[in-house]
């Protein structure tokens, strides 16, 4: 455990001396460690966003484990397990990440289960056909890289870090969606229907992941100001569109944006407005899967209780085997 | 069909029907640490039946592929020992089952490694690395539940008693099996029997497990005639391509 050796100040003691101290080691682009002193704000706001993105890994698993034991070919349920693998293991750096700041992985976990804790909107929504699964790895997980690319400069040195390995791996999960959704775009008639479906279902949710707009983002002033984050939602946002819709185009699919058009003037898509009461909503608790995606992290919590606590056990007495050999 | 062809197959429907049941596993493990660790035991094992049923394909001289293979046959082709299909259950019963198939598969395929078809040896020598893997981590885990708490023991117990009578499947012989054991081809059943049994009752021995003393043996899988559950993994498994035949994915 690292909270005996925190370095910050009680709540509302941070003196200005110390503040500015540490916004000069941000301004320098220096990265923060776990030892270095930081004002409370700074460990919290992350703790907040390390332990959110972990949970998104975690939840995130099942929309595309919905797939697995249906994928249509070897090499398709080998890609797709390997990727859901890859999760797991975000889940797991990121969870040390956060733990370096001193919240236990068993609180985070416990904030989870208890719906105290947020992970990403997206994963609140159902994927209901393969092409789905492709849709996923080319928007979600292309969205996501928007994020993490931008987050591997973060100023938190262990965040950073894990970013760099999370980024690698991220951008092969992208290619394989969108290799999916190019197999389905040019594929059978029915294929075309069903990628068609699941990118009409899926983009909305997908610009929703880069957070509200700018003017109604409640932790963007501060985060900017000490390089956790390095752009805006917004620019973000506007980022992926950009990259994304020449994509749609080559797969001869159609994004369902009535308004999405290239303004020459800007060098940018224009696009409809975001219906943020679905955002919110979603993050409320009210998205089509959020009862289903708990129901699933509570009963695997609670049917694996009696192994967790076997496993401890047997620990235990392998130790106290190992403890009274040293003593004999 | 050659008996070359009947063996590959049911060492590939052995490791696709295990890996099917274990991805079912897939981001609702007891822990993180195991979900990752299930996940990718179902990856190697569907990567080994990736290999085995391109050879499979191969053998048959037809123009299946091991797509074909795996998603357009019927149960009444499938040739894997009923074992594999047996539902995931509790953590325990999905260990022991996974336990009994790691023991097998590391003697198989420390047998074929030596086998005088090279495709076959090359396959076998390949998987045997991510066998050793597997195997740690089953053992470990029937010492854990074994000596762990009364429930994890007992819930342990149930399902040796139910799995036990599954697993003389994995040695039976046959006619044709005797011929490619004779040209040095598959790997001597009677062998792998006293391996496995020399292993597994070597562990649970040295547990206060009973290992059941009566009941019935199952048998049938090698030749199509399996339990109820298969025809309904097959369901899922085979769906799309079943729905959208002739389509590429």
């Amino acid at each position: 455990m690292y909270s005996q050796g925190l370095r910050d100040s009680k709540a509302g003691d941070d003196s200005p001396e110390l503040l500015d101290a540490f916004q000069q080691r941000i301004d320098k682009e220096e990265k923060i460690e776990p030892r270095d002193w930081m004002p409370q704000a700074y460990r919290k706001t992350l703790i907040r966003q390390i332990s959110q993105h972990a949970h998104s890994e975690i939840v995130g698993q099942l929309p595309e484990a919905n797939w697995v034991t249906r994928a249509p070919s070897l090499k398709r349920k080998l890609i797709l397990l390997a990727k859901i693998q890859d999760e797991a293991g975000h889940g797991l750096y990121l969870y040390s990440a956060a733990e370096t700041l001193g919240e236990s992985r068993h609180q985070m976990y416990q904030d989870l289960l208890s719906g105290k804790a947020k992970y990403s909107s997206i994963f609140n929504y159902p994927t209901l056909n393969w092409a789905d699964a492709g849709a996923v790895g080319w928007l979600v997980d292309g969205a996501a890289i928007m994020n993490q690319v931008a987050l591997c400069r973060t100023s938190y040195g262990p965040y950073s870090r894990a970013m760099v390995r999370i980024c690698k791996e991220e951008s092969f999960h992208q290619r394989q969606g969108y290799d999916i959704m190019l197999k389905m775009a040019k594929g059978s008639p029915e294929q075309k229907a069903m990628a068609q479906d699941a990118l009409n279902r899926t983009w909305w949710p997908s610009l929703m992941m880069f957070g509200p707009s700018d003017k109604d983002s409640t932790h963007s002033d501060q985060s900017m100001k000490w390089k956790i984050k390095r752009f805006s939602n917004d620019d973000l946002r506007q980022k992926f569109i950009d990259a994304t819709v020449p994509q749609a185009e080559y797969l001869g699919l159609s994004i369902p944006d009535k308004n999405l058009k290239y303004n020459d003037k800007i060098g940018h898509y224009d696009f409809s407005e975001i219906k943020w009461d679905e955002l919110f909503n979603v993050i409320k608790g009210n998205g089509p899967c959020n009862q289903q995606r708990m129901d699933a992290r509570n009963k695997a919590y609670e049917d694996g209780a009696w192994v967790r606590e076997a496993a401890a056990v047997y620990a235990e007495k392998q130790d106290n085997k190992k403890h009274n050999k040293e003593v004999a | 069909m050659s008996a070359e062809y009947n063996y590959v197959l049911n060492l590939a429907d052995n490791t696709l029907i295990l890996g099917q049941r274990l991805s079912e596993w897939c981001g609702v493990g007891p822990f993180l640490e195991e979900d990752l660790a299930l996940t990718n035991t179902a990856l190697d094992i569907i990567g080994q039946a990736k290999m085995l049923l391109e050879f499979a394909a191969e053998l048959k001289d037809s123009d299946d592929s091991a797509d074909d293979l795996a998603f357009m046959r019927d149960q009444h082709e499938f040739k894997n020992v009923i074992l594999v299909e047996q539902p995931n259950g509790d953590y325990s019963q999905t260990l022991l089952r996974q336990y009994f198939m790691d023991v097998y598969h590391l003697h198989l395929y420390t047998a074929l490694s030596n086998s005088k078809n090279e495709q076959l040896a090359g396959i076998a020598a390949k998987s045997l690395k991510e066998v050793n893997y597997h195997l740690e981590r089953s053992d470990l885990w029937i010492k854990r539940m074994a000596h762990g708490t009364e429930e994890s023991f007992n819930r342990l117990q149930a399902s040796l008693d139910k799995l036990w009578h599954y697993h003389h499947e994995l040695f039976e012989e046959s006619d044709e099996l005797t011929e490619l054991v004779e040209q040095g081809i598959a790997a001597d059943p009677k062998q792998l029997k006293e391996l496995w049994e020399s292993e597994v009752n070597g562990l649970l021995s040295s547990t206060p497990l009973k290992i059941p003393q009566t009941g019935w043996k199952a048998t049938g899988g090698r030749v199509g005639n399996h339990s109820e559950y298969l025809g309904l993994m097959l369901c899922e498994m085979q769906f799309l391509q079943r729905a959208y035949p002739n389509c590429e994915w």
